[in-house]
């Protein structure tokens, strides 16, 4: 068959024979297991059991939260001991919500069945049960199944490739699972190409360098209309993209799916966990994971339930430490150093690898770029490597994006054949971070900034209503008061004058009484008057002569105040004339 | 007529020349009524770059009123929410030197920061809420208030007014979704006599 060229690509050694040695062996059950909720692209995973309950192996512990969410279900049985955040396999080593299994040793099934006669059961039946399987894509993306192998009407699917390339060195999880269980997993692909609605066209792409496997599939796909496409060993062949042009010459243009030009890609490991679920009715508690690096005494593949804890796996394959240069989850191209030993083996995990100082040393000192371009001949995606690197440095988002940084697959084919060790793909990853960090940013100001426009809209309106309403208050008061003033016709000005007037004058005291009272003043100036004289009289023999001063200034002082008064009332009859009843009191006064 | 132009090659050229300038005028005025901008395009373009917090630090009422005032020549180093980092962005679409920012308008945050409305502390006032311009800030009179935080700019302006202090402002906790990669180390020098130039 034909296959196509991917251009690019490196040959790093493939280390692949020291683990393929010995059949898949399993573990014995760990006392505790920790299930991360988000195993999986998409929402975690929301818990089903408290603290405290029993579980049996099998159930289902935590239910997909969403569409794009996978559940998680108890991988052997025993009772919950905790919900909480716990470190798990990440490259930032931050911790993540788990749950924590405390194993009772008997592995005790739930009651489960298949689907007896799924080969007439509806795409619908069998994908929901892909679903409440809780499985996601192994090859190490970890998308949904449920969801890739339902991409809509609209999108007819007429290929499905199922990708068992493993291109990846040291890792040979799905080369041995395809060894020993080739017939389950063309089971699985048959229930796959049910749910698709049988694709006209189904291949498994594998790499030359397994036989084998070659070998073992060959028998179970006679008649089936599955073909088994082989092709020469280049790292990365795996990628799902590349996978796709190898077998099929096209592309899949950047930023859309397979599904868009009618193709899905599956892991091999996938369509064994599908026959799984379908055939026997078990969810996804457990996967084949390779144990490998000389820093183990046993490498070989192990039957894994998720949840088992990296030191577990690393106490029965004997494991020095001291030999150990760093502890990878992953293959060494794409993989990541694990910070602790402690981190539960997850649904995407299909290799740990503890190699030794001589296989694995520490990095190489980095030294400047010397613009050799091996990095540009290794790319897979045709990049220019050593450009987005001088972007990336610079934090030109910009030119990064129009030199097509997010059609990087970070394979890190580049970093691998550069000569100066420069860590190109941990600059890619950091640069792709700060855009996305950037873009959610944008958004984030772009809905502050209509918040705050329509704020400042809402305000103005607000203080418009407020000014219409004064005006409208103000117009209805001016209007009243014309109202009232056309009741009252023209004359009604005047008479308020007057009113007015009347009630000043009212106010006033009347000549009358003010004469009254002036001449009440005056006789009150007149008694005092009498008095000091008649004190001035007796006095006259028996007192000194400075008494008698004082008594004579005292008179003075009276006759004084008694003039006065007199001016006063005169001034005021001149002013208002005599009163009628008023009789002249000055021809009585005593001069 | 036009045999007389044509026999003078001087008036022929004028006439073509003058004639070829009409036509383009004219073109040239049409285009410029029919491809019209609106408003200033140059402010749209920095209201863009800055980051919409409408904390005020910059002296003016939200970002866009910046915005303008930098489009008429106003400093662009005044934005402390925006940092170094917008400061570069603006002297970028602008072609001008990027200062420092400037410290008088306050320093550049470490971490994003959301408010946080201690409820049982809360009397209920609607003074933040008023405070608030994005309208982040949820409650009614005499109930209690919270804030919206996806929708909280950080902007700390609803922290002055409130008269029992029980806003505080949090910084935004980075879970393991918000988490990229860092930037490798810088490498040391490797030369040795730069090495030793340094030493």
């Amino acid at each position: 068959m034909k296959t196509w060229v991917t251009p690019g690509g490196v040959h790093p050694p493939e280390n692949k024979h020291q683990s393929v040695s010995l059949p898949i062996g399993t573990l014995p059950i760990p006392d505790k297991l920790l299930i991360p909720l988000s195993q999986h692209i998409g929402a975690p995973a929301k818990p089903t059991v408290e603290i405290g309950k029993k579980v049996l192996k099998g159930q289902i512990i935590a239910e997909a939260n969403g569409t794009v969410s996978v559940s998680m279900h108890a991988p052997t049985s025993g009772t919950i001991t905790a919900i909480e955040h716990r470190p798990i396999a990440h490259s930032s080593g931050m911790l993540a919500p788990c749950i924590e299994i405390t194993s009772d040793g008997r592995d005790k099934w739930k009651k489960h069945e298949g689907i007896a006669d799924y080969k007439h059961a509806s795409p619908n039946t069998l994908l929901k049960a892909v679903a409440k399987a809780g499985i996601a894509g192994m090859g190490g993306a970890g998308f949904p199944s449920a969801v890739k192998l339902n991409p809509g009407r609209q999108r007819p699917i007429h290929t499905l490739i199922v990708n068992a390339t493993e291109c990846e060195p040291y890792i040979t999880a799905d080369d041995s699972a395809i060894r020993e269980r080739a017939a389950e997993v063309i089971e699985g692909i048959g229930i796959l190409s049910q749910i698709l609605g049988h694709p006209g066209n189904i291949m498994i792409g594998i790499e030359d360098n397994k036989p084998e496997a070659i070998a073992a599939l060959e028998p179970h796909v006679v008649d089936t209309g599955i073909s088994v496409v082989s092709f020469p060993t280049k790292y990365p062949s795996g990628g799902e993209k590349q996978l796709i042009y190898i077998l099929t010459g096209e592309e899949i243009p950047s930023g859309e799916l397979p599904a868009d030009i009618g193709m899905v890609c599956v892991n091999i490991g996938t369509t064994y966990a599908v026959k799984r679920a379908i055939v026997d009715g078990e969810p996804l508690i457990s996967r084949v994971t390779t144990m490998t690096g000389d820093a183990c005494g046993i490498n070989r593949n192990y039957e894994t339930l998720i949840g088992t804890s990296v030191s577990h796996m690393l106490a029965h394959s004997e494991f020095k430490d001291e030999a150990c240069s760093r502890l990878v989850m992953g293959g060494p191209m794409m993989g990541f150093s694990l910070t602790s030993a402690d981190v539960p083996i997850v649904k995407t995990t299909n290799c740990i690898l503890a190699p030794s100082y001589e296989e694995i040393p520490e990095d190489n000192p980095v030294q400047p770029c010397i613009r050799c371009g091996m990095c540009a001949e290794a790319c897979p995606v045709s990049l220019l490597p050593q450009q987005l690197f001088w972007h990336s440095q610079a934090q030109d988002h910009e030119r990064l994006e129009a030199h097509n940084l997010f059609d990087c697959i970070e394979c890190g084919a580049c970093s691998y054949v550069c000569p100066s060790n420069i860590p190109l793909v941990q600059y890619y990853r950091n640069s792709k971070g700060e855009i996305k960090k950037a873009r959610a940013e944008k958004v984030k100001s772009d809905l502050a900034r209509q918040r705050f426009e329509f704020h400042q809209q809402r305000m103005e309106q607000a203080e418009k209503d407020k000014e219409t309403k004064r005006a409208a208050r103000r117009e209805a008061a001016e209007k009243a008061q014309a109202a009232s003033g056309a009741k009252a016709g023209a004359g009604s000005a005047a008479d308020i004058i007057a009113a007015a007037q009347a009630r000043a004058a009212a106010k006033k005291v009347s000549p009358e009484q003010q004469q009254a009272k002036f001449e009440r003043s005056i006789a009150g100036a007149e008694m005092r008057v009498q008095m000091a004289e008649e004190k001035l009289a007796e006095a006259d023999s028996s007192q000194t002569d400075e008494q008698k001063n004082i008594l004579n200034a005292a008179v003075e002082a009276s006759k004084q105040k008694l003039e006065q008064a007199e001016a006063r009332l005169a001034e005021h009859i001149a002013e208002h004339g005599s009163q009628e009843q008023n009789k002249d009191k000055s021809g009585e006064r005593v001069d | 007529m036009i045999e007389a132009i044509a026999q003078q090659p001087i008036l022929a050229a004028l006439v073509a020349l003058v004639g070829l300038g009409i036509l383009f005028g004219g073109l040239l005025g049409f285009a410029a009524e029919k491809f019209k901008v609106e408003g200033d395009p140059i402010v749209e373009q920095l209201d863009e770059l800055l980051p919409q917090t409408q904390c005020g630090q910059c002296g003016f009422p939200g970002c866009r009123p910046y915005a303008e005032s930098i489009a008429n020549g106003d400093a662009i180093n005044k934005c402390p929410p925006g940092g170094q980092a917008t400061i570069n962005a603006i002297a970028n679409l602008l072609d001008v030197p990027a200062p420092a920012l400037d410290a008088e308008h306050g320093e550049e945050a470490d971490a994003k920061t959301v408010a946080y409305i201690r409820e049982d502390e809360c009397i209920g006032c609607t003074k933040c809420i008023q405070a608030c311009p994005v309208d982040a800030i949820l409650g009614a009179a005499k109930l209690m208030h919270t804030v919206i935080a996806d929708e909280c700019t950080g902007c700390d302006l609803c922290v002055e007014p409130c008269p029992v202090d029980c806003i505080d402002m949090l910084p935004v906790e980075e879970g393991i979704k918000e988490w990229h990669w860092p930037a490798p180390a810088i490498p040391a020098d490797l030369i040795a006599s730069d090495r030793r130039a340094s030493a």
